[in-house]
């Protein structure tokens, strides 16, 4: 049974059928799906979440499904991680990580967005799938078409990552390079969407797709114990998610599965794509929109679609944004590699290095639940910190040249302490 | 004349067609020529205040007009206006 009303336009309140239509025709505001959030409140409990398979359908009456969902059957329950290494340096006492980079399959939040687009997309009877991509949407689309029996056409930025090339194409996809910027794909996108009777995944199922996203922070909640988090720091490239995330938490407390706690909303971006945190700062209207110029690939999207509702939700639960340098992202990421052991993408590098600052700044206290978003996997971007590690010791096969580096290693690390020296002596 | 590619929501004001020709000089006066000629456009691409709505973007040969010179951005005869609603796109 569906709880799912048909769609509503956020704008201007107009209602429309549950069809592939993401855009109100009276003032071009985004469709959104409305439930029956009273039906809702009587057919689903933790009981009944309990009792079902550890994936993002345990939440299915609050996602915009009218059947049995039929793609990524298995998808999320990601880990959320009590991350106290990190929190010991950064100097917070309850800080937690959300790793979607361990997303199945195709390891990251994608994953949840496109099975919701394209369960929906079977209902709808398509054969094809579409998506305009930075590179986890491209993966997520190419190996779930796949695995759902549809075509796909795949439009991408030309110059992303080649792991999220090779990840996108080793499906069989279609994958079309555009010579531009994501924003360039995106109009390109819309235009083609307007012409071809394709299933776009977030142009016209958008309001389906982006509801996806909810499945994160419904996790979330249910792991902390039934309970939402303090402050919630999150990704921003179009700014879906984080409202997404915000709706999920109202949508728990509205029927009853967690207390009102006040979650504060933060969301993250990149110095070199900045548009939502620029005019948030600034306390602007609307954003302006810029022409990315950072590592953080995934998140560089200069014209946001939800940048304008990302701002609301930041300014209304009490948050706040932060976007940080390319430098910051690259020490964000082996921060989080080196204290937790979790590699994961530039975006993933900016939300950390974000944190981090807004800790510093004193934004985020230190003695309040935190959960960090983590989005993407960093053995997907490893061109961007491939400087910045630290390459193998090579030697021969030989235990005379170990035994050397291993004194060398130790009076590197020690500078030279006895201990290391002593070694040294004992071996020689 | 300019050519305008016409988004499907407004293509029921526009008899279905996916592109039309307006003469105009810059976008302000291509907002006012098309409403002479698709009455009741204007309210649709336009807030009361007369500002494009929120949830529109307009390109003049694919770039925003926010980069170029806004509604005063001028148009010359071979150039082709995108109506592109904002909403659309995700990672």
């Amino acid at each position: 049974m569906s709880f799912v009303k048909g769609l509503k336009c956020k704008e201007c309140g107009e209602t429309y059928p549950k069809e592939a239509l993401h855009v109100c025709e009276i003032c071009f505001g985004p469709l959104e799906a409305a439930y029956d959030y009273e039906g809702i409140k009587g057919a689903l409990s933790r009981e009944v979440i309990e009792s079902r398979d550890h994936n993002i359908w345990r939440y299915k009456e609050l996602l915009p499904i009218d059947k049995e969902p039929t793609v990524g059957l298995k998808v999320g329950h990601t880990p959320l991680i009590r991350a106290h290494n990190l929190g010991k340096a950064l100097g917070v006492s309850e800080i937690y990580i959300k790793n979607d980079g361990v997303c199945f399959p195709t390891l990251s939040f994608k994953d949840r967005v496109v099975s919701v687009a394209l369960s929906k997309a079977k209902e709808f009877g398509y054969d094809t799938a579409a998506c305009a991509s930075t590179g986890n949407l491209a993966n997520s689309v190419a190996a779930l078409s796949r695995a759902a029996n549809l075509k796909n056409y795949i439009f991408i930025p030309y110059d992303l990552e080649q792991a999220k090339i090779v990840g996108t194409t080793v499906y069989g996809a279609t994958l079309i390079g555009i010579n531009g910027a994501y924003d360039d794909v995106n109009r390109l996108c819309s235009e083609v969407a307007g012409k071809f009777g394709w299933a776009f995944v977030n142009i016209n199922m958008r309001p389906y797709y982006a509801e996806g996203s909810k499945s994160l922070a419904f996790e979330v909640m249910e792991q902390l114990g039934w309970r939402s988090p303090k402050h919630f720091v999150v990704p921003m490239a179009s700014g879906s998610l984080l409202t997404k995330v915000w709706k999920a938490i109202k949508e728990f407390e509205m029927i009853g599965l967690v207390e009102e706690t006040g979650t504060k909303i933060y969301g993250a971006q990149a110095k070199g794509c900045s548009p939502i945190t620029t005019a948030l700062k600034n306390k602007w209207e609307i954003f302006k929109p810029v022409k990315p110029d950072t590592i953080a690939k995934s998140l560089a999207i200069g014209t946001p679609a939800d940048g304008f509702y990302a701002m609301q939700v930041m300014n209304e639960s009490g948050g706040w944004g932060e976007d940080v340098t390319d430098q910051e992202i690259i020490d964000g990421i082996k921060l989080l590699a080196e204290t937790e052991g979790i590699f994961t993408e530039t975006a993933g590098g900016v939300t950390i290095a974000v944190t981090k600052k807004l800790i510093e700044q004193g934004v985020l206290p230190k003695d309040e639940s935190i959960v960090v978003a983590i989005t993407g996997n960093g053995l997907k971007t490893q061109e961007a910190i491939a400087n910045d590690v630290s390459q193998p010791h090579l030697i021969d096969a030989n235990l005379e040249e170990f035994e050397e580096l291993y004194d060398r290693l130790n009076n590197e690390n020690q500078g030279g302490s006895e201990h290391a020296v002593s070694t040294h002596s004992n071996t020689a | 004349m300019p050519s305008v590619r016409i988004p499907t929501p407004l293509r029921k004001l526009t008899a279905d067609q996916d592109e039309v020709n307006v003469s105009a000089s810059n976008i302000s006066g291509l907002i006012e020529e098309l409403e002479n000629q698709y009455p009741g456009i204007k309210a649709r691409l336009c807030d009361e205040s007369g500002e494009v709505r929120r949830f529109i973007n307009l390109y003049v040969n694919n770039e925003d007009i926010r980069f170029l010179d806004g509604k005063e951005t001028a148009l010359n005869d071979a150039d082709i206006v995108s109506i592109i609603p904002a909403i659309a796109g995700g990672f």
